[in-house]
């Protein structure tokens, strides 16, 4: 039943399980790195994030006395970590805050406290990623060029593919040379089928198209993509919204999920592509993508506070399997423990 | 908005400071605060930041302030100024090889846009004469080769493909096709890899042992964060660039990554792309990027339009006239005349740190027709009216519309106007006996 995916921690199964329709034979090389644990992929993607930002909070906290000197090296963490100023002023404020008023003497309390608040944050608008299953499940993905908007397709093609549920795709990204060629394969390797047109065509054309095959084929759910496209174009963000609506049209409701990619090497522009999209199209969420470098992500912080827009998923690699549900909590503990 | 407002940020700042003829060390001490923000907000890594503005404090500590400029200004030109060459003179030359073919190599991270910034720069060569291959060698992203070769196909550069195979191999025999078909330029476009994975990191090195290019370029995204450092300094260590090419700058990214990148790095940056379509790179210009780092490129526009137009001794005489409130309609037409010089008036005060959100000059309406219709009025105005707007009542008015042909209310909207103004200016010309007893020129540009 496909149905599971939405009960939350099952990937971990989901991801030991082979891939059991194979299109095209490529999937079968590929199925080795299937085989990887979702935890040993969630630590190993990780890591990097944890060295670079606990790793550095613990070593600077240990044994130092609470002073300035102490809260300025914080700030100076949080801002290498992409956190931006005015979250960062935010949180360093609110743990001088409690530093006071708990009467918090020692340094490696910091931690804690920063945990704390970083969890806060990031749960006060949370929301996991949300399907309908009694009727057509719809999701749109946006975002700036070369941000992972295909490749988060695919992974989340394999993930509903592995819950057994019937997925197709919509190729709309009609503008990149080679943009329907590679969301095509992708639909090959994971088994799933696409609605595609020409290189060049109307976008709405395909989007009007992918609802209509969707609810023919009896799909469970339908994931279009689009042209990445920079936020302050505006007449391209026109088209945005114009693809948005002949899509809502066909359904007869609004999308379950239209979910905005943010590369995690990207800084505060970030912020502004959340803000522009956000005007564009009613925004649900954000896919955090490439964490599997060594940018922080730090900028999900500002997002959070800026604009209240949850993170929903996390993309940690290239594979399929590459793509783990946003948990703040298991987030943050994995960041810290 | 936070961005564009760095320079009234500074001018608030810098309002409460005292050091007029010279920055002291509280003005520079106040700015570099301010500075500071605004790099940190344009992704500036924050230890360039650091050693950035340390640099910057010992320039500006007991520097001269500028007669046209405020001490807010003048920052803003010393920050300006540091950062333009930070960024390195205009280098965005490719060496060509003496013995073609010249080997070129795109790497970067995944997303940052090689293909497209590839097909861009062979497109470039091809306008120049040359005879470029594009070497589709990244075999990892799911139709990438098939991506340049529809690029390929769109700016007619042939491109050189062996589908999924080893990409030195690839790139080899691209080379080899190169010196038989003719073709002086060789553009690899490498598979995006993260700096840290050491395996893909090996293959950009073998590709690199195996056809000596002449030129490696590091392919970043303008948006890029605090992590640009690391990405840049990874990849230099591990190839040894040549040289940056910043993408996606039609966005609004204050591409603070551009300085991070060059400072760790010390490579030049070469090219900046600001279109998706083919004709998007551009050269890349340390100064406009400075401003666009700071966030204020109009203002520093308007500081350099200031320094050339501005007319020092009308504007002491304006200055002491003022200070004696005998600031006259005569006065004001000279004033906007001067003003008019530098181009748009609306723009212009806009412009204008700390003027921008000011209420008065909100109902300043002056576009150029408009300044056009309040010359004529002006000049139907006798000199006693001119010297003296008070007389001017209702019949005054309807003989000044008359003779200059325009309506009543605009001769009203006028001298409300300049009514408006010379409250204004009376509200400067307070300011500036506190600060340093009248003797300071009054400066529109404050
Ligand atoms: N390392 C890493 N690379 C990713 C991730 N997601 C996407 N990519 C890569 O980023 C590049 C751009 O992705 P693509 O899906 O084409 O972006 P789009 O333009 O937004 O559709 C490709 O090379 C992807 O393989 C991720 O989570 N980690
Ligand atoms: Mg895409």
């Amino acid at each position: 039943m496909w149905r599971k995916i939405f009960s939350g921690k099952k990937q971990a199964e989901g991801a030991n399980i082979e891939l059991e329709q194979t299109a095209r034979e490529d999937t079968l090389e590929e199925a080795s790195a299937v085989k990887v644990g979702f935890f040993d992929r969630l630590k190993q993607g990780l890591t990097k994030t944890k060295d670079g930002f606990v790793g550095k909070v613990e070593q600077l906290v240990k044994g130092r006395k609470i002073d300035e000197a102490l809260f300025e090296d914080l700030e100076e963490i949080l801002i290498q970590a992409d956190v931006g100023f005015e979250t960062t002023m935010l949180l360093t404020d609110k743990i001088r805050q409690r530093v006071e008023e708990e009467r918090i003497s020692d340094g490696g309390e910091i931690q804690r406290l920063l945990k704390e608040e970083i969890v806060s944050l990031l749960t006060a608008h949370y929301k996991p990623l949300t399907l309908s299953t009694d009727r057509l499940a719809s999701i749109m993905v946006v975002g700036v060029n070369g941000a992972g908007k295909t490749t988060t397709i695919g992974k989340l093609a394999y993930r509903f593919k592995q819950e057994k549920a019937k997925v197709l795709l919509g190729a709309g990204d009609t503008f990149r040379a080679a943009a329907i060629d590679q969301l095509q394969v992708w639909a090959n390797r994971v088994g799933v089928d696409i609605v595609a047109h020409q290189e060049g065509s109307d976008p709405g054309a395909v989007a009007y198209d992918t609802v209509a095959a969707a609810k023919a084929r009896k799909a469970d759910v339908m994931i279009l993509d689009t042209a990445g496209r920079l936020q302050t174009k505006t007449n391209l963000m026109a088209e945005l919204g114009k693809v948005h609506r002949v899509v809502v049209r066909e359904l007869g409701h609004e999308l379950d999920e239209v979910l905005l990619v943010v590369d995690a090497t990207t800084g505060q522009n970030a912020l502004s592509q959340a803000r522009l999209f956000k005007e564009a199209v009613p925004l649900t969420g954000i896919v955090l993508t490439k964490l599997d470098g060594t940018a922080k992500g730090g900028i999900i912080l500002a997002l959070a506070n800026e604009l209240e827009l949850p993170v929903k998923l996390i993309g940690v690699g290239e594979q399929y399997t590459d793509l783990q549900d946003f948990d703040p909590e298991q987030f943050v503990e994995a960041l810290f423990n | 908005m936070p961005f564009s407002n760095l320079a009234s940020r500074l001018q608030e700042t810098m309002k409460k400071l005292r050091g007029r003829g010279k920055l002291t060390e509280k003005d520079v001490e106040a700015a570099l605060r301010e500075v500071r923000l605004a790099l940190l907000e344009a992704d500036v890594n924050y230890r360039v930041v650091k050693d950035f503005t340390a640099k910057l404090r010992e320039r500006a500590v007991g520097q001269e302030v500028m007669s046209s400029l405020s001490p807010a200004q003048q920052v803003i030109k010393i920050v300006n100024e540091e950062l333009t060459a930070l960024m390195g003179g205009t280098q965005s030359k490719i060496a060509l090889a003496s013995k073609p073919p010249t080997v070129i190599m795109m790497i970067g991270l995944q997303g940052a846009g090689k293909t497209t910034t590839s097909a861009k720069l062979a497109k470039m060569f091809a306008s120049q004469g040359h005879r470029p291959l594009l070497v589709a060698a990244d075999i990892y992203r799911p139709a990438a080769i098939k991506q340049l070769m529809v690029l390929g196909e769109q700016i007619k550069v042939p491109v050189f493909s062996m589908g999924e195979q080893n990409p030195v191999d690839i790139s080899r025999a691209a080379v080899s096709h190169a010196k038989e078909h003719n073709n002086d330029i060789v553009i690899i476009d490498t598979a995006g890899r993260l700096h840290i994975d050491e395996s893909l990191m090996g293959e950009l090195k073998d590709i690199k042992e195996n056809v000596s290019p002449h030129e490696i370029l590091l392919i970043v995204d303008s948006m890029t964060g605090q992590e640009a450092v690391n990405v840049a300094e990874s990849f230099n260590e591990a190839l040894g660039i040549d040289g940056v090419i910043l993408t996606k700058m039609d966005g609004d990214a204050r591409g603070g990554a551009a300085l991070s990148i060059k400072t760790v790095t010390g490579k030049p940056i070469k090219f900046a792309t600001f279109s998706e379509k083919m004709d998007g790179l551009e050269v890349f210009h340390p100064d406009r990027m400075a401003s666009r780092i700071l966030g204020m490129g109009d203002v520093l526009s308007l500081i350099e339009k200031a320094e050339a137009a501005y007319d020092a001794e009308k504007a002491k005489a304006l200055s002491e006239k003022m200070m004696t409130d005998s600031f006259t309609l005569e006065d004001f037409k000279e004033q906007l005349e001067q003003v008019k010089q530098m181009g748009p008036l609306d723009q212009l005060l806009g412009m204008m740190p700390g003027m921008g959100n000011m209420k008065q000059l909100k109902n300043l309406e002056v576009d150029e027709s408009h300044l056009k219709k309040i010359e004529a009025i002006i000049n139907s105005m006798t000199i006693a009216e001119r010297r003296n707007p008070e007389i001017i009542g209702g019949s005054r008015r309807k003989r000044i519309a008359a003779g200059s042909g325009t309506r009543v209310q605009d001769v009203n909207r006028l001298l409300k106007q300049f009514n408006q103004t010379k409250q204004m200016m009376k509200q400067f010309a307070a300011f500036e006996k506190k600060g340093k007893k009248g003797k300071r020129m009054f400066s529109l540009f404050r």
